[in-house]
């Protein structure tokens, strides 16, 4: 069985952390180095930096906030939020990121994914979903950190990115997001029975019985975390050891 | 000391000279043909498409140099893609030629768990080994079994059994992790990525380049 991956996201606003509910009512959490670095030194497994506001400002603003986070921090790092040209991808890369998700840019331009997977190869392209229910078992893809719909069904999104050539999709619950109430499970399972690239799931977690229960329910590679480390509910090492517990592999 | 990191535009190079700073050796991000050759380790790293990296190292003209380096029989270090083009050739979006440096050839994991079946292979997993063969190698003082992050769909295949180093399951298949032929090392995860175990790897790699 392979090893569930345990990731830190880090919303980031000009040099804060941040961290909202449902993508809004946006809070400062913390300064996203010494964040990534004291996760980094608990054993987490990845981080991921989003710039909550940059797409909605038409802006780039991660590479000096990575060349600082990547020193001393050993372990992979995604960078998000107003990626819009190969030159993006190229400036996140120098500057220690590991791996782009890609959102606004890849609905307005779904060609750009296939571009820059061909460039770069698909293991460095995330492909960041963001998804608010409509209706029963249907959910639509939203922008711009959650503010704006696409029309766009998750689903049919994403097996075309997959086939567009993303490596790994990020998806992001907005109903979920920032509440601690669980994971949308349902979401996952729709998404996860349909491509077989590598799942984020990222959105709801308030305790690590919420990871379990979707681990077990859906097959996801991977669960993001945010409100329960910043505002330290639970510790990495808790985190684990529950997943463990619950038969769940992970890097120890 | 001095090491030189292959510069020929391929992936993320700023971790793998972090990982050196952090184990207090500043190495040096180059594709000059003497500064390589006046090394005393090298590190060819790489991620992507197999013939992108073969295409730009022709496009620097490095495939000569570090054919050239390796006679001398000085410490070089493969990394992902980078252990990957040290063979002959690679499948990768039809035969490509590698730097046939290391007998074997490249093909696309091949993935048997059904319910694990996915690619790119991204995860933490397990290196398998046995731990006395380990020692004076970059591998010295890592536990059988520990975690090193993987990113790849494709794997070597070494011809001679002596070359694997480590060896790696997923989704039912044993794959070449690491190799070494000599002085000459891959691992098809990232060290820089590994946490303080792939620091490890990189502070043997350093006094492996010291001796």
């Amino acid at each position: 069985m392979k090893k569930v991956r345990v990731i830190a996201r880090i919303d980031v606003k000009n040099e804060f952390a941040i961290k909202g509910i449902h993508l809004e009512g946006l809070r400062k959490v913390g300064d996203p180095n010494t964040m990534a670095l004291d996760y980094y030194n608990n054993e987490i497994d990845e981080i991921v930096f989003m710039d909550a506001v940059a797409a909605y400002y038409d802006r780039n603003s991660l590479s000096d906030l990575i060349q600082r986070a990547c020193i001393g921090v050993f372990i992979p790092i995604t960078v998000g939020g107003g990626i819009r040209t190969i030159d993006d991808i190229k400036n996140a890369l120098k500057s220690g990121a590991d791996k782009v998700a890609i959102n606004t840019r890849a609905v307005q331009d779904p060609s750009f994914i296939t571009q820059s997977s061909k460039i770069f190869g698909a293991q460095c392209i995330v492909s960041s979903i963001e998804a608010k229910a409509v209706e029963e078992g249907k959910w639509e893809v939203y922008t711009d950190n959650g503010r704006e719909p696409t029309g766009k069904d998750v689903v049919e999104w994403a097996k075309s990115v997959e086939k567009l050539g993303a490596g790994e999709i990020m998806l992001t619950s907005i109903d979920q997001e920032g509440t601690k109430r669980g994971f949308d499970i349902n979401l996952y399972q729709h998404v996860a029975n349909n491509v077989s690239i590598p799942i984020i799931a990222s959105g709801g977690m308030g305790k690590s019985g919420d990871a379990v229960e979707l681990i077990k329910n859906a097959n996801v590679d991977a669960i993001a975390i945010a409100s329960t480390l910043h505002y330290r509910i639970e510790s990495i090492q808790n985190i684990k050891r529950t997943l463990v517990e619950n038969k769940i592999k992970v890097r120890l | 000391m001095r090491i030189a990191v292959i510069d020929y535009d391929v992936g993320n190079v700023r971790s793998i000279l972090s990982a050196f700073d952090n184990q207090g050796v500043h190495a040096l991000l180059t594709n000059d043909k003497k500064k390589i050759l006046e090394s005393d380790g090298v590190i060819l790293p790489g991620v992507g498409a197999f013939k992108h990296g073969m295409d730009n190292l022709n496009k620097y003209g490095l495939v000569g140099t570090i054919k050239e380096y390796i006679e001398t029989g000085k410490p070089f270090m493969g990394i992902c893609l980078g252990m990957q083009m040290l063979f002959e050739e690679s499948e990768e979006f039809g035969n490509t030629m590698g730097l046939g440096l290391i007998s074997g050839k490249v093909i696309k994991l091949p993935t048997k768990d059904i319910d694990n079946e996915k690619l790119p292979h991204v995860s933490w997993n397990e290196l398998n080994g046995d731990e006395s063969l380990w020692l004076g190698t970059i591998l010295e003082g890592i536990n059988n079994g520990s975690d090193m992050y993987f990113v790849h769909s494709f794997v070597v295949q070494p011809d001679n059994e002596s070359d694997v180093l480590s060896t790696t399951e997923y989704s039912g298949s044993n794959f070449c992790s690491s190799v070494k032929k000599g002085r000459v090392y891959g691992c098809q995860f990232h060290p820089e990525k590994s946490g303080k175990d792939g620091l490890n790897i990189i502070k043997n790699f350093i006094n492996i380049c010291g001796q």
